[in-house]
């Protein structure tokens, strides 16, 4: 895929595993204890990229690092909702553009196909 | 509570069993509401606030965290004595016991709890819209 795609398809399928953890992180914001999480979309990318250089593991766990608090609340709770809706929004806006780099690339070779 | 879900959470999943954990929040908070003032002739009948209880679930091979609703604790706090030889559930002593409800906590718990189920469901409208983008793209 990444031949096609190059850098867009690794980074569309980043994008929407970083949503869920964004999600999971709205989802908790009233589990005690619960500790926020997130992924270094960068660091994550050039792991993926380049496997070889294995500075992280890709997939899983391995990618998510604790958010770090601005405020932590007694309960042990590291969530906070204006962080987290912020993160949200910025995330899709960039699986956005992803998607119409990806699209822009299935449309060029779809044309190349039919010799338009 | 609800049937046990073996399957890998989804966006979808999550979102679903967080909204139903907020709203067993806010059933709780409402149902102290309601039993506000509510009197009794002993300590051991007098109503005690119940709180709904949350806990992690982590799916490993995904990294996603869900919410599990542990079911519901009454809290320790003791029943309000208070003299009233009138009543008619006063005890021996003429004292009655009311439930020990905060108002204002309630209502305030039933804010909280209603304002992150609106913040679900508005990141679960933004994951389905790009999902349909993604869909419809080929």
């Amino acid at each position: 895929m990444s031949d096609i795609f190059g850098i867009h398809g690794e980074a569309l399928e980043l994008r929407s595993r970083r949503m869920g953890v964004i999600a999971a992180n709205i989802a908790n914001a009233a589990t005690p204890g619960f500790k926020a999480r997130d992924i270094d979309f960068n660091a994550a990318l050039d792991a993926r990229l380049e496997p070889d250089r294995q500075t992280l593991q890709s997939g899983g766990d391995a990618e998510l690092r604790y958010r770090k608090a601005v405020m932590p609340s007694l309960d042990g709770n590291t969530v906070e909702l204006g962080q987290e809706q912020v993160a949200f929004a910025e995330n899709a806006l960039a699986y956005s553009a992803t998607l119409s780099f990806v699209q822009g690339k299935v449309n060029t070779i779809t044309r190349a196909l039919k010799g338009e | 509570m609800s049937v046990p879900d073996n399957s890998a959470p989804t966006l979808f999943s999550m979102t679903q069993r967080a909204m139903s954990a907020q709203l067993v929040r806010m059933n709780a908070a409402t149902s102290n509401l309601a039993n506000a003032g509510s009197v009794a002739s002993s300590e051991a009948e007098a109503y005690r606030p119940i709180r709904a209880v949350f806990a992690v679930e982590l799916d490993r091979a995904s990294g996603l965290s869900q919410v599990r609703s542990d079911g519901l604790v009454r809290s320790e706090t003791s029943a309000t004595k208070r003299y009233d030889p009138g009543h008619p559930l006063a005890d021996e002593s003429g004292h009655v016991f009311e439930a020990p409800v905060d108002e204002t906590a309630e209502m305030v718990e039933i804010m909280e709890s209603a304002r992150q189920y609106q913040n679900m469901v508005q990141a679960l409208q933004t994951a389905k819209q790009l999902m349909l983008e993604t869909l419809r793209s080929s």
